[in-house]
């Protein structure tokens, strides 16, 4: 039914060629200042943004008179739409695997976040392990399939976790495990530390055999035979070789200073400090890498190394000239990241503009994908967000949500299909209820079973 | 049981030969374990012990595409796309041949959950019960494959004549890998713990054969000067698979599958396919031209569920659609076998069919869904499949049109010995009845 219902909606949409103008809105672009006006949409690229446009001759027109346009929301944390585990947890390097091969594009989650504004998300592996596996952004696009979520040309990533998660995942009695259970390294942040260094040893050995044959074959040496493709260590060569992305899960001072240092020592950045709770206090460390940061606006205490978490957090962050982002890592809360980021207004003082920045460019530029998304400018994909408030009032609630200038949700229709959804549920049910045996389902045997 | 004269003639039947039409009124000849002869003008030889076919039908005996049967103690084949059992690690009961590393897998390298180098037919038990259970449902025949772990093993497809040797059942030794996204494992419980691991996991091992068949080959050519490879029995396996079986039940998974098998550059079976009745799964399946092999365990309600809790509109929408799934297969001309999926009884295998012939797949084409399409699935069908000239003598023989609740079994001829079917073990109820129906009109 939902995909019924999408398929209505998709058809709905303006194609390919088309041409639609949102008109008379309150324009958030976030990089070019807020303005009463309209914005013109061809091909799925924003192509024209201002108080006065020029409307092309057979336009789809969107009225938004006393609504507000903001880019689309971008989640630098999620876990949404991932099948079967979001943890390879058993191994302390699980490098080899990919968020990539296991998306679920029909995980209701991701309908949910997309009706709170979200239209890209970082899907990342969890933190049970010091390395964990590949990850890579999505765009909302739901109702298509796995391979149409990708978001193509952006950067892929690789999760790390230190800390309490990393080293109690396997092992349950805290690393004393005995004869009864199997504990798997490491049961402490030494341990944590060690497993990434180790595993960028052998990154480096293995880039190494590589380097070593291709330059062989570049010189023209015949039958030479491969290295052997490692899963787990070519993930680490791409870090190395700066075409991957390293997220990392951190909450503590010290730890953040220990990762930045295993950069430095082996050669790669680390692109984004994921939670990074306690980066307010290592945030000149933090910026001098040139780490961005993805936080929580005020979520903290619900483990010890989440004590010292502040909600002006993100904000003075901002303040040292960290890129920092406000993430959900959550679906319930990625429905509402527009009032997380509001948040950072209440809690340090950031204008309106910064507050949104920390859900839209911000996340955008950690990702790598500024030049597509984060803002409404002109070249940029249309993935927009109309709400009837300032979305960042507690009241602002979202109407309609543009990818690439197709409509993926829009309130109204949602709204005015509960009812034949209901009903078709209803009608399955008593369906189903007729059809059962007399005198229960277990009659198997057939004693007054149902006529075949 | 088996009675085997020189030769059997089954005349004045109705005989639906599935690879051509149905001859109303005609003779089969059945000699040394094949066909001799099929037609409505057939010269019954004077040797032959025959069988009066007045109002009997004659159908090429029926092959269950993904069993189990034949190798006792195994698990029911499911499709393993959640969490299911430890896998071979800590397979119990199993032949003694599957006995793998129970240590803890550290990586892709400990070779988890891998008995791909098992051959079902060297495993075969002709005393398991199950051989004659599903015999007396009407099958002659069962690609039967070992089930446990992620690579558990190549199937073969086996003849279902009992109390012989096992190597007299064997049709074709090899047909494929079963392969399963079973993880056990979890936080401290051995890699892989989830699907993605898994899938890493059967990539990783694809790398592994190429490059393995990389270096023994220039080892082979030339050994001098160069380190011995290391024998690895996984990666042995895996390379004398000639085909992947992968499950995929819901749209989702059968998109992920197809594109996987397509990365490994494997021919690919799926089987599950619960979602197969999904528009979109149905022009994906058209469009992948994987064949398909279809669970016939259509999804039920929870027995004893919380009144209270209503399922979710889609999980609805699969248990009222589902067996709908056959029919619109068949109609998009996707090549798709039914299988039964552990059901065993006659009695359930019949309510299965009849299900999905009642959601719109018409009775030859169920018929052909559990003879010739799975023969040709696997390559069989100049073999087996049909009644034709020449093929083995897998026949059934019934009273009355198959699949069916008031429908008996009167014969069953593997490899062309007569069985009769035994009494079901559950009696009492209706169906394609191994004995005749007691009353009820």
């Amino acid at each position: 039914m939902t995909r019924l219902l999408l398929g209505l909606l998709v058809a709905l949409a303006p194609l390919g060629a088309e041409t639609i103008v949102i008109q008379n809105a309150n324009v958030m672009t976030v990089t070019k200042g807020t303005f009463k006006g309209s914005i013109v949409i061809t091909d799925g690229k924003i192509v024209e943004a201002g108080e006065k446009v020029t409307v092309p001759e057979g336009a789809i027109k969107i009225d938004a008179a006393n609504q507000y346009v903001i880019p689309g929301i971008i989640d630098c944390h999620s876990h949404i739409a991932i099948d079967g585990g979001v943890n390879e947890g058993s191994v302390s390097d699980s490098s080899m695997v990919n968020i990539r091969d296991v998306l679920d594009p029909e995980d209701i989650a991701i309908y949910r976040a997309l009706a709170g504004g979200v239209t890209t998300a970082n899907i990342l592996h969890g933190s049970a392990n010091p390395i964990g596996g590949c990850t890579l952004p999505i765009k909302l696009r739901w109702g298509k399939d796995a391979q149409e979520m990708i978001f193509k040309g952006a950067t892929p990533g690789i999760k790390f976790a230190l800390g309490e998660n990393p080293k109690s995942a396997g092992n349950p009695q805290g690393g004393r495990g005995g004869g009864t259970v199997q504990a798997r390294y490491p049961a402490t942040r030494m341990g944590v530390e060690d497993v990434i260094r180790e595993s960028f040893n052998e990154a480096k050995a293995y880039k190494a055999e590589w380097d070593d044959y291709n330059a062989k074959v570049a010189r023209g040496e015949h039958g030479l035979i491969p290295p052997r493709t490692d899963l787990r260590l070519e993930p680490l060569k791409e870090v190395l070789e700066g075409k991957r992305y390293v997220h990392a899960h951190c909450y503590r001072a010290d730890e953040i200073l220990m990762l930045l240092r295993i950069a430095d020592d082996y050669g790669f950045k680390i692109r984004t400090l994921q939670h990074a709770l306690e980066g307010y206090k290592v945030a000149d460390e933090i910026a001098a890498h040139g780490a961005g940061a993805s936080t929580f606006s005020d979520w903290w205490s619900y483990k010890v190394e989440a004590f010292d978490a502040i909600p002006y957090n993100a904000a003075m962050m901002v303040k040292r000239g960290i890129v920092v982002s406000v993430n959900s890592d959550d679906a319930e809360l990625m429905r509402h990241l527009n009032t997380e980021a509001a948040k950072a207004m209440k809690y340090g003082g950031l204008t309106e503009n910064e507050a949104l920045s920390l859900v839209t460019i911000n996340p955008a530029k950690q990702l790598g994908i500024d030049n597509r998304v984060g803002s409404i400018e002109p070249g940029k994909d249309a993935d927009l967000v109309i709400y009837d408030k300032d979305p960042m009032s507690d009241y602002a609630k979202v109407q309609k949500v543009l990818i690439d200038g197709t409509v993926y949700f829009d309130r109204d229709t949602d709204v005015s299909n509960r009812a034949a959804k209901a009903a078709e549920k209803q009608k399955l049910l008593e369906k189903e209820r007729q059809n059962q045996p007399r005198g229960g389902r277990g009659a198997r045997g057939g004693q007054g079973g149902q006529a075949l | 049981m088996a009675q085997s004269p020189e030769a059997v003639a089954i005349v004045n039947a109705k005989i639906v030969t599935v690879s051509g039409p149905t001859i109303a009124r005609g003779t089969v000849v059945v000699r040394n374990g094949l066909i001799e002869a099929v037609g409505e003008n057939v010269t019954v030889p004077s040797d032959a012990w025959v069988v009066a076919g007045e109002g009997l039908t004659v159908y090429p005996g029926l092959i269950d595409p993904l069993s189990t049967v034949g190798i006792a103690g195994a698990a029911v084949a499911t499709t393993g796309t959640g969490r299911g059992g430890r896998g071979a690690a800590v397979a119990t009961g199993a032949p003694a041949a599957q006995a793998a590393p129970v240590e803890r897998a550290r990586g892709p390298e400990d070779r988890p959950a891998t008995t791909s180098w098992l051959l079902a037919a060297d495993e075969l038990q002709p005393t398991d019960r199950r051989i004659e259970t599903v015999r007396s449902a009407g099958f002659t025949t069962t690609a039967t494959f070992p089930t446990r772990g992620i690579f558990a093993g190549q199937g073969s497809l086996i003849d279902l004549v009992s109390g012989e040797k096992s190597g007299d059942m064997v049709v074709v030794p090899s047909l494929g890998q079963y392969i399963s996204l079973s993880r056990g494992g979890g936080f401290g419980g051995g890699f892989p713990s989830a699907l993605m691991g898994v899938i890493a996991y059967i990539r990783q091992i694809y790398l592994d054969a190429a490059h393995y068949q990389l270096v023994k080959d220039a080892y082979a050519r030339d050994p001098r000067g160069m380190e011995r490879p290391v024998y690895d029995r996984a990666l042995e396996g895996v390379l004398a698979s000639k085909r992947i079986l992968f499950p995929a039940n819901r749209l989702v998974e059968m998109d992920r599958m197809l594109r996987f098998a397509a990365e490994l550059k494997q021919p690919v079976i799926l089987y599950g396919a619960r979602e197969a009745y999904r528009p979109e799964a149905v022009e994906l399946l058209k469009k992948a031209g994987a064949p398909v092999l279809l669970s016939m365990r259509w999804p039920e309600a929870p027995r004893d569920a919380n009144p209270d809790d209503t399922d979710s509109l889609r999980v609805l929408e699969q248990r009222d659609k589902a067996p709908s799934a056959p029919g619109l297969l068949e109609k998009a001309g996707v090549h798709f076998a039914l299988y039964t999926d552990g059901l065993e009884q006659p009695r359930d295998i019949q309510r299965a069919v009849k299900k999905a012939i009642d959601a719109g797949l018409s009775r030859a084409d169920a018929v052909r869904a559990l003879t010739l399409s799975p023969a040709e699935i696997y390559g069989v069908a100049d073999r087996m499949g049909s009644i034709d000239k020449g093929k083995i003598a897998n026949l059934l023989v019934t009273r009355g049109e198959i699949f069916d609740d008031r429908t008996s079994i009167q014969m069953i001829f593997v490899d062309g010995r007569n069985y009769t079917p035994a009494a079901e073990s559950t009696g009492g109820g209706r169906g394609m009845m191994a004995t005749e129906p007691g009353g009820n009109r």
